[in-house]
C-alpha cells in the first residue's frame, strides 16, 4: 500500500534535495530583504511550476474577531520549500502560532482567515487548495500531508489514555487496511526512531518526562510520513540539554525521511543554527527573510539587528553571541 | 491493587468512625427506647415483671457502662443483630430493613444513574456546541435542579395521576393484585410501572447539575492542547469528543457522583414519603416519628454503609478511568 511505498522512497529521492532546495531559496530570496511587497513576485512566480515546492501561502490574512479587531497576520506570503527547515522567529504574539494554525486550518472562532491562499504541492502532483478542504476530505489532509507538534510538551498527549492507543489513533482514522500486528509494530518502530524504549507503548502520559513526552509528539507526527512538519516551539518547555537532544533528533529523522519543516520559536540564534531560511516576524508581518547566512551576517530590518543583539554571547557581551561548537 | 488496598484500609477506617458516631449519638440524646416501649404497652393494659425484664435484656442494659455497651453493640452487629422494633414489634429491625431497601436501591439507584448518564451525555453534547443555540437551553436546566424533590413529586402527581390517570399515586407495586413482592414477570412490570414518577422526580431535579457541570468542564477540556492535537491528527469529530474530550472532561463528574448520592438520600427520604414508596426512606420517617431508635439507629446505619459501598464504587471506577489516580493518592 501507500505506506509501505512511501517508506521505501522516502529515503531514497528525497534526502537529497534538501541541497537543492536550499540553492532554490537561495536564488529566489536572496536579493529580498525587507520582504513586504518585493518579495511576491518572485515567490509566486514559478512556485507552482517548480515540484520542489510543498506550501505555497498567498497574501494571508488572519483576524480575531474581537472587540477591537485584532490582526494578527497581515499580508503574508511563505513559500516552503521540500525538504527545508524554514525558520520562523518574532517575540510572542506576533502571530507564528496563528500563521501555522491558519496553513493547516486549526483555526478557531474569534479568529478568522480573512483573505489568502493556501496551496499545498503534494508529492504526486497535485495541488490542493488547503482552504477550500472541508469535512472529511480536510480530516484526511491532516496529518497524512502536513502534521504539527505543538507547544505544550506536557500537554499535547491525552492523559486518560496509553501511548498505544494515541498512536493507533492515527493509523485508525487515516489507514484503515492497517491490522493490529503492523500497527503494534509501527508504533514500536516509530519510537525507537525517536530514542524512546518502544515498551513505552504502554506507558501513560504522565509516567513519561517532558522530554519523553515531545520525542513520543515528534513519533506520532512522523506516523504517516507527512511532507510537512509544523512545529510549534517544540522545546520551549524543556530545558536546553534536552531541548538540543530533540533538536538533533529532528534533524536526523529530516535527513532520513525529508520531510520539510516550518520551526517556530523566539530563539532566534538556535533558529539561525538549525534552518536553511529564516523569516522574522513582528506584529503580523514578515518584515525580513533570508537564509541563515544572510541573516546571521547582514540583518537588514531594525528589528532583525535587535532581535539578534538582544542575546547575550558566551563571554557575556550582548550582539556578538556565539553558539558553536555543534554543527548542524 | 495497591491502589485497591489502600483505599480499602481508608474505607475500613471511615466504617468504624461511622458506626461508633453512629452508636454514641442516640445515647446522647434524651430518653430510653425501653421505658418508651413499656410506656406504649402500658397504654394496652399492665406490664408484668416477667415482660420489663425481658424488654430490658432485649435493649440492653442502661446501667451498664458506655464501654461495655459498645463492646456489646459490636457484637451484636457481627451477630447481624441490629434490635428489635418499638414501631413494628416485635420485628427485628434487620427484617425491616432488608424489606425496604431493595425498594430504595432500585428506584434511587437507578434513578441516579439515569440522571447521571443523561445529565453527562446531554453536558457533553452542549460542551460540544458550546457558542450555539444550545447554550440558551442550559440555564432552565438548572432552573429544575434549583425545585425542590417534593414540590416536582405533587406537580408530576397532580398531572400524571390526578388529572390524567395514567400512572398510579402511591406504592411500589399493586398491592391489590399481589400480596406481597414475588418473582414474575407480572409483578416486576407492576413495580417499574409504580417506579415511574417517583424516578422521574429524581431525574428531573437532579440532571440539570451534572448537565452543567460536565458542560462547563467539557468548555474547558476543549481547549486543551491535546484536543487539538486530536484535532490536527485529522481524527473523526466523534472521536475526538468522546475519548479526547469527554473522556477527560467527566473525571471530576465521576468524583462527584459518590459524594452527590449523600444527597440524593436526603432527597428520597421526602420523595418516597410523597409517594408513600416501601423503601429506607419511609422506615426512616416512620422510625422518627414513633421515638424507634433501634430503627433509626439500624436506618441510619444503612445509609451510612449504602454511601460508602457507593463512594468506593466510583472511586474504583475513578480508578479505572484516570491512570494517574492509580499511582498518587
Amino acid at each position: 500500500m501507500s505506506e509501505t511505498q512511501a517508506t521505501k522512497e522516502a529515503p531514497a529521492d528525497v534526502t537529497p534535495e534538501p541541497t537543492e532546495a536550499e540553492s532554490a531559496a537561495v536564488e529566489v530570496d536572496a536579493p529580498i530583504t525587507d520582504a513586504e511587497a518585493t518579495s511576491h513576485a518572485d515567490d509566486s512566480a514559478g512556485a507552482s511550476a517548480e515540484r520542489d515546492v510543498v506550501v505555497t501561502a498567498r497574501n494571508v490574512c488572519i483576524e480575531y474577531e474581537v472587540d477591537p479587531i485584532v490582526k494578527a497576520v497581515r499580508n503574508v506570503d511563505l513559500t516552503i520549500y521540500r525538504g527545508e527547515i524554514l525558520g520562523l522567529a518574532g517575540e510572542s504574539g506576533c502571530g507564528k502560532t496563528t500563521l501555522a494554525y491558519g496553513i493547516n486550518r486549526l483555526l478557531k472562532a474569534p479568529a478568522l482567515m480573512t483573505d489568502g491562499t493556501v496551496t499545498f504541492h503534494d508529492k504526486d502532483g497535485d495541488d490542493i487548495d488547503v482552504l477550500a478542504l472541508e469535512g472529511d476530505d480536510l480530516r484526511a489532509f491532516r496529518w497524512d500531508k502536513v502534521s504539527m507538534v505543538f507547544q505544550g510538551a506536557m500537554n499535547s498527549l491525552n492523559p486518560v489514555i496509553k501511548i498505544r492507543k494515541q498512536l493507533f489513533d492515527v493509523f485508525t482514522t487515516h489507514r484503515p487496511g492497517m491490522t493490529k500486528v503492523e500497527m503494534e509494530g509501527r508504533a514500536r518502530e516509530l519510537l525507537s526512531l525517536v530514542g524512546v524504549d518502544p515498551d513505552r507503548v504502554n506507558s501513560y502520559p504522565h509516567e513519561l518526562s517532558g522530554g519523553m513526552r515531545q520525542r513520543v509528539m515528534i513519533a506520532m507526527a512522523l506516523a504517516l510520513e507527512p511532507q510537512l512538519m509544523i512545529m510549534d516551539e517544540p522545546t520551549t518547555a524543556l530545558d536546553v540539554v534536552v531541548q538540543r537532544g530533540i533538536i538533533r533528533e529532528i534533524m536526523r529523522l529530516r535527513e532520513i525521511f525529508g520531510f520539510a519543516v516550518i520551526f517556530i520559536t523566539h530563539d532566534l540564534p538556535m533558529l539561525l543554527e538549525i534552518s536553511d531560511r529564516v523569516a522574522v516576524m513582528k506584529e503580523g508581518k514578515i518584515v525580513e527573510r533570508g537564509t541563515s547566512q544572510e541573516i546571521y551576517t547582514n540583518a537588514q530590518h531594525e528589528y532583525t539587528k535587535k532581535l539578534l543583539s538582544s542575546f547575550p554571547s558566551l563571554t557575556g557581551e550582548r550582539g556578538a553571541f556565539v553558539r558553536g561548537g555543534e554543527d548542524q | 491493587m495497591r491502589y485497591i488496598g489502600r483505599r480499602l484500609v481508608i474505607y475500613a477506617v471511615t466504617l468504624w468512625a461511622a458506626i461508633s458516631l453512629n452508636f454514641f449519638l442516640p445515647r446522647l440524646l434524651p430518653g430510653d427506647p425501653a421505658a418508651i416501649l413499656i410506656a406504649k404497652m402500658s397504654r394496652n393494659g399492665d406490664v408484668t415483671d416477667a415482660q420489663l425484664q425481658s424488654i430490658r435484656r432485649l435493649f440492653g442494659n442502661p446501667e451498664a457502662s458506655l464501654w461495655t455497651q459498645y463492646i456489646e453493640y459490636w457484637q451484636q452487629l457481627f451477630r447481624g443483630d441490629l434490635g428489635t422494633s418499638v414501631s413494628f414489634y416485635p420485628t427485628p429491625v434487620t427484617e425491616l430493613i432488608g424489606a425496604a431497601l431493595p425498594w430504595s436501591i432500585g428506584l434511587v439507584g437507578m434513578a441516579t444513574i439515569i440522571s447521571f448518564t443523561v445529565g453527562i451525555g446531554l453536558g457533553m453534547f452542549a460542551g460540544w456546541k458550546r457558542g450555539t443555540w444550545v447554550d440558551h437551553i442550559v440555564p432552565s436546566t438548572t432552573l429544575l435542579q434549583s425545585l425542590p424533590y417534593f414540590w416536582v413529586a405533587m406537580v408530576l402527581i397532580y398531572f400524571f395521576s390526578v388529572q390524567n390517570q395514567w400512572f398510579p399515586i402511591i406504592g411500589g407495586y399493586n398491592v391489590f393484585m399481589f400480596n406481597g413482592p414475588e418473582w414474575s414477570w407480572d409483578f416486576v412490570g407492576s413495580v417499574a410501572y409504580h417506579a415511574v414518577l417517583p424516578a422521574t422526580t429524581i431525574v428531573i431535579s437532579s440532571v440539570g447539575g451534572w448537565l452543567l457541570g460536565m458542560r462547563n468542564m467539557m468548555v474547558s477540556t476543549l481547549g486543551e492542547d491535546f484536543v487539538v492535537t486530536a484535532e490536527a491528527k485529522g481524527l473523526k469529530k466523534r472521536r475526538i469528543m468522546t475519548t479526547y474530550a469527554a473522556r477527560n472532561a467527566m473525571l471530576p463528574s465521576i468524583a462527584g457522583f459518590g459524594v452527590a448520592l449523600g444527597f440524593v438520600v436526603g432527597g428520597f427520604v421526602v420523595m418516597e414519603t410523597v409517594f408513600s414508596y416501601p423503601g429506607i426512606g419511609k422506615l426512616m420517617i416512620t422510625a422518627v416519628r414513633g421515638n424507634d431508635y433501634a430503627l433509626m439507629q439500624g436506618v441510619f446505619l444503612v445509609i451510612t454503609l449504602t454511601v460508602l459501598v457507593a463512594m468506593f464504587i466510583t472511586d474504583m471506577i475513578y480508578g479505572l478511568i484516570d491512570p494517574r489516580a492509580r499511582q498518587n493518592v
